[in-house]
């Protein structure tokens, strides 16, 4: 992926984070979005390994060995940041305190459902927090690739590998698009610059509704 | 008033064959290298491992794994330990994963006399399957027992000889729930200072809840930032 179609993605992905929000970025792709945030908003970073106001990856030579976040890079902090343990973390999570979750994702199905922690036979590594995420966060986004290394599409009619949970993705943000899981299934919200409904359509094996207006990134 | 420092050597020959061992650490934060390094020393065998993660190759209980020490690992996340995942996937160590946050609550529930939490976490997921299920006003849950252990290793950065702890930053994670939930909880500390020193409101795990200290003369290399590249 170009840098070019990167940074379109993570701009787009950041326009998913609001004012006063506490939000928590999964490994890889969404914890890279605060760099793009709007420096008129705040927002508070969780990681569940037990703090909320998580400031940007610490310079070289500057890291703190007891400062990580839940993917193992050392962060730093940002005025009103907190600690706690793992039970309030995930209390945090569960309880309905966290207003929304950005998450990488194998496949995503058009009715929501969430598969990103495990291939059988190839990738078993546990859920970690993945599933309290999944389910209870208040509005799951997912950041992927619209197809996988293979070329396969990640937006599928049904889940063919162990979900995460069911019923739980709102909104995909792609290389290509931004689609919407509602009730009757995909529907196409906005393209990315040079991206066609044609070329969205052959690259999502499932049905896609497209929006009366589309817009663009 | 009775010193709870103790030795590391008298400390860990706690951990005796066959044991559940909790400990705290989340990735390198928090982890009790010291503690668990005297363990494989010691080298105890079958034991049950309840810990988050399974650290990295070369440290923590990576160790015990390379030692053979253990047969049954309570988990939430492997990922970052093929040695785990490979022993796992040969059928010589059985791992339980457990959602993190469930994996917290259990331990938690052990730890404050609760016999199980439940939860809706997993439910139509492969997690789900097995597990007891029970009705409560209209909702269908899992049953998710309480998790015990004989000896908690736990790591904080002060403490008292009462036994009142303070972690630093994001090394709490597990350890105040793991030093409620093990009949003997064994803490290495980096900072032993008086009684008294640590303010009240600062205490993060209270003195009863701690059965021995063991002051870490210095941290080991696996304390240290980690670099990765």
């Amino acid at each position: 992926m170009s840098s070019t179609v990167l940074e379109r993605m993570l701009s787009r992905a950041a326009l998913e984070l609001k004012d006063g929000q506490t939000v928590n970025l999964g490994i890889g792709l969404p914890t890279r979005i605060p760099a793009f945030l709007d420096p008129s908003i705040t927002v508070c970073i969780h990681s569940e390994n037990g703090i909320a106001g998580m400031g940007p990856v610490a310079p070289a030579g500057m890291a703190d060995r007891n400062l990580i976040d839940a993917g193992g890079n050392y962060i730093t902090t940002v005025a009103g940041t907190s600690y706690f343990d793992s039970a309030v973390s995930f209390g945090l999570i569960r309880g309905g305190h966290l207003d929304l979750t950005i998450l990488g994702a194998f496949e995503v199905a058009s009715n929501g459902d969430l598969a990103n922690w495990m291939i059988p036979g190839r990738f078993t590594p546990g859920m970690g927090g993945a599933m309290e995420l999944a389910q209870k966060a208040r509005r799951v986004v997912v950041l992927t690739t619209h197809v996988d290394k293979n070329g396969n599409s990640k937006l599928i009619d049904r889940c063919s590998l162990p979900l995460t949970a069911p019923a739980c993705v709102e909104r995909v943000i792609t290389d290509l698009a931004v689609i919407d899981v509602t009730a009757t299934g995909f529907l196409l919200r906005e393209l990315a610059a040079g991206a066609s409904i044609d070329a969205v359509r052959a690259q999502t094996r499932a049905p896609l509704a497209v929006a009366a207006t589309l817009g663009s990134y | 008033m009775r010193s709870k420092l103790a030795g590391l050597e008298d400390a860990v020959s706690a951990v005796r064959d066959g044991m559940t061992v909790m400990i705290s650490g989340f990735g390198i934060p928090g982890t009790p290298f010291t503690l668990i390094d005297e363990l494989v020393r010691q080298r105890p065998r079958n034991l049950t491992i309840i810990k988050n993660d399974a650290n990295e190759r070369g440290m923590g209980i990576d160790r015990l794994l390379e030692a053979g020490m253990v047969d049954v690992l309570v988990a939430s996340h492997i990922g970052l330990n093929p040695r785990a995942v490979e022993q796992m996937n040969a059928g010589r160590l059985r791992v339980e994963f457990n959602s993190q946050g469930i994996l917290a609550e259990r331990v938690r529930a052990a730890g404050v006399g609760l016999d199980a939490v439940l939860t809706d976490i997993g439910m139509e997921t492969q997690l789900a399957e097995g597990k007891q299920r029970v009705e409560l006003r209209g909702k269908t849950l899992l049953v998710e027992p309480a998790l015990h252990a004989d000896v908690a290793f736990i790591h904080a950065e002060q403490a008292d000889p009462f036994g009142n702890l303070r972690y630093a930053a994001t090394a709490r994670n597990f350890a105040p729930l793991m030093a409620m939930a093990a009949r003997t909880t064994i803490a290495e500390v980096e900072d032993l200072v008086p009684v008294g020193s640590i303010a009240a409101d600062h205490v993060h795990t209270p003195g009863p809840f701690v059965q021995q200290l063991v002051v870490l003369p210095e941290l080991s290399e696996a304390y240290h930032v980690f670099n990765r590249a």
